[in-house]
């Protein structure tokens, strides 16, 4: 070491474990080292455990018949598949109650949080009420109470409230025809399509036209008429190719159309409602987060106060709005796991309840849930980053 | 590489076998001074506790009468409640020292979880309870039906089974605590409540209105129901088994809580119970009068039974699970 020292020019007079770039590079191998040596020392000894304690491991058990029912599945499932299939159907469920829960929470949070900055007094302490009270009180009361609100009132199925043809209300769920695709329904999809691609095009013409000519254009009610008329027109031509399945009253229940549990709706309508007034209070933080200023000089151009908030405001506030609604979203999606207590089959209550106690492998079926969660939570942040950097100031 | 796992898999397995192995739950619970016992969330006749918090119920016994036979005092019990779904991982993770909570004996359990079961304290099976205005007298007349049952149970297979073997349609509402299985049935969510027999009697009593509701008469499975100990510590498993075979020998013999002190002297399987030849105890590592310990504190499984069960408002009869000399099957082996 000396040696080479005293020989390079210009002599070093910093030894090598004062050197940052060497002690960072040793202290980044020893923490690997130690990460691995842990990483292996807990696996050999888990496995060893349990090979001790004659508890049965391995993924075989993925493969084994499950032979329990799940009353929500949007994949097919019957007693006759598999653990591994029950964990599809979990899965999916959290999925499809995290997705709808977002979408309804951002929608009443939105509200809320703009009518809390209402000049109409009423409007603004109504949306201050909501959020005092729904924030407050723990969650899984909230599932209990709206668990409870909706079985209680709602009639058996031989005396379901039967509002509209083909629709009925009953302490066993929301049951609603189903459409069945025939012939020619691929042209209305084609439409569909065509229409949205429609739609892009337009808005980017109307915006370059805007930009060029100062001319708006109003791309809202164009759009909406192309999203709905082109596919009705397909519709039409092609004689409306939807048969319906109705839900019929056979036995105890309907059977037949399709059909919402009330455990879902329960669950549903607690998630929105609670995790709605944090995004409220998210809302109107970013929105006053935008300099008074802002919204004055575009008065002064003669800006009206819908396109203020639209176009001047709401851009600026997003970038304060974004972060912390992300958290919410992965709120919404953690807390979904309290349909154990509501009988909604979701992840947790089908894989690490029933399947967990039915095969008594806990250490797989954990890392497995373990691991979904952080996959579900790794691509809501990802999607909003995404999102944020999009929606981030670009400065000119 | 390879030999830094195998020393590391080497280190740890030693490692393991000074941490955690299970094999001494009798000197762990003797330097406690008390039994962790596993018990339900509340199931009359079983395991339920009274507004003062005090612990009773066939299951209960089971914990009792260990504690009379390893410390002379069958007070000396914790009691933690579990749900169906979380009772096997606080049995293997060493929580609890024994569960003894309607947990039904089948293979999966006993040969997969690290599990060993120590006997059977009543002979069950799975019934189904229905609205009486429904107008249903037979398990066959509820295809269709929505069911409410209990997630991390027997109950949960044994109703698949049934409705397919037969097929039968239906749909299943499956929580995780019984209270809110009873709350959702009172409600009317389901049309059907499905669980071990006994335990719709002792659910019936939580309902609004119990009298307005029937246990068909169908029985659709075995449901032995017994308390179970962490596999590989034989001891232990053996303090367990025969504690209830104390019970069960000692209801045979006549003897009771009232007349132990009288029957000393007895004949020689009396005097083997009480204690006052051989040494039964000795070889369990207990007490020499463990099994009179457990007849005078906790009473013979008659007595316990009747104490819980035969009692208002349950009114369970002996049925099966009368002794074997009555037309029964409980059968102890011989204290010998
Ligand atoms: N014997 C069955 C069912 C046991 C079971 O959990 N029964 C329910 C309904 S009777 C129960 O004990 N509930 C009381 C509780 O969860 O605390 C089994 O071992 O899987």
């Amino acid at each position: 070491m000396n040696k080479e020292e005293s020989a390079g020019p210009p002599p070093s007079t910093t030894k090598p474990w004062n050197d940052p770039a060497v002690r960072s590079i040793f202290f980044q191998a020893v923490l690997l080292v130690t990460v691995v040596t842990f990483g292996m020392y807990i696996f050999g000894n888990t496995a060893a455990n349990l090979e001790k304690q004659g508890i049965a491991t391995g993924f075989g058990f993925l493969d084994t018949t499950a032979g329990f029912g799940i009353i929500t599945h949007l994949i097919e499932y019957n007693e006759s598949s598999s653990y591994g299939r029950a964990f599809f159907v979990g899965l999916i469920n959290t999925l499809l109650m995290a997705f709808t829960g977002i979408v309804a929470a951002t929608i009443i949070g939105v509200v809320i949080g703009i009518s809390r900055l209402s000049k109409n007094w009423l409007v603004s302490r109504l949306a201050m009420v909501y959020v005092e009270t729904f924030r407050n009180i723990p969650l899984l009361l909230q599932i209990f109470f709206w668990y409870a609100a909706i079985l209680r009132p709602l009639p058996s199925p031989k005396n379901s409230i039967n509002p509209i043809d083909g629709l009925f209300l009953n302490n066993r769920g929301l049951y609603l025809p189903s459409s069945i695709p025939e012939d020619g329904f691929t042209l209305v999809i084609i439409a569909l399509v065509i229409a949205i691609v429609g739609v892009v095009i337009m808005t980017k013409w109307a915006h370059k036209r805007q930009d060029a000519t100062g001319q708006q254009f109003h791309t809202f009610y164009a759009s909406l008429g192309l999203i709905i008329g082109l596919p009705f027109l397909a519709m039409v031509v092609t004689g409306f190719p939807l048969s319906w399945e109705m839900p019929v009253l056979k036995g105890f229940n309907f059977v037949g159309g399709t059909s919402i549990t009330p455990e879902f709706i329960a669950l549903w309508v607690s998630l929105s409602i609670y995790t709605a007034s944090f995004i409220a209070e998210i809302v109107r933080a970013g929105i006053q987060a935008v300099d008074h200023g802002q919204s004055e000089a575009a008065h002064a151009l003669g800006v009206k106060s819908a396109p203020t908030l639209r176009l001047v405001i709401l851009p600026q506030a997003l970038r304060v709005i974004i972060p912390p609604l992300a958290s919410q979203y992965l709120n919404l999606t953690k807390n979904s796991s309290l349909a154990t207590a509501i009988a909604y089959p979701d992840l947790v209550s089908v894989f690490t309840g029933t399947v967990l106690n039915q095969t008594g492998q806990a250490v797989e079926i954990i890392s497995i849930t373990m691991a979904v969660y952080l996959s579900i939570s790794l691509g809501i942040s990802m999607f909003m980053n995404w999102y944020n950097a999009k929606m981030a100031l670009v400065e000119r | 590489m390879k030999k830094i796992t195998s020393t590391v898999m080497l280190a740890s397995t030693l490692a393991f076998a000074a941490s955690s192995t299970f094999a001494a739950t009798l000197d762990d619970v003797q330097g406690k001074g008390f039994i962790q016992c596993g018990v339900s969330q509340g199931l009359p006749g079983f395991s339920n506790f009274d507004d003062k918090g005090n612990w009773s119920g066939v299951d209960v016994d089971i914990c009792r009468a260990m504690a009379a036979a390893i410390f002379g005092d069958s007070e000396a019990v914790k009691y933690t409640p579990l749900s169906s779904k979380e009772r096997f991982t606080a049995l293997q993770s060493g929580e609890i020292d024994v569960l003894s909570r309607n947990t039904t004996w089948t293979a999966t359990r006993d040969t997969a979880l690290g599990l060993n079961f120590a006997g059977v304290n009543y002979y069950d099976g799975q019934g189904f309870m229905v609205r009486k205005d429904l107008g249903v007298n037979n398990a066959s007349e509820l295809s269709g039906a929505a069911v409410c049952t209990q997630t991390g149970t027997t109950t949960e297979l044994n109703v698949a089974d049934y409705f397919r073997s037969n097929g039968m349609d239906y749909t299943v509402v499956a929580f995780e605590k019984s209270d809110e299985v009873v709350a959702a049935y009172d409600s009317g969510r389901c049309d059907v409540y499905t669980t071990d027999q006994s335990g719709l009697y002792a659910q019936r009593i939580k309902l609004k209105d119990g009298s307005a509701h029937k246990v068909l008469p169908d029985v659709i499975s075995k449901e032995p129901l017994g308390p179970v100990v962490r596999q590989g510590d034989d001891q232990w498993f053996n303090i367990t088994k025969w504690a209830l075979y104390c019970m069960v020998n000692a209801e045979e013999m006549g003897i009771t809580s009232a007349n132990i002190k009288s029957k000393s002297g007895g004949d020689p399987g009396v005097k083997r119970l009480l204690g006052e030849e051989g040494s039964f105890g000795e070889n369990l590592g207990v007490s020499p009068t463990w099994c009179a310990n457990i007849v005078s504190q906790v009473g013979n499984y008659g007595e316990s039974f009747a104490r819980n069960l035969s009692v208002d408002p349950l009114n369970i009869s002996r049925g099966v699970n009368a002794l074997w000399s009555n037309g029964g099957i409980q059968y102890a082996p011989p204290i010998r």
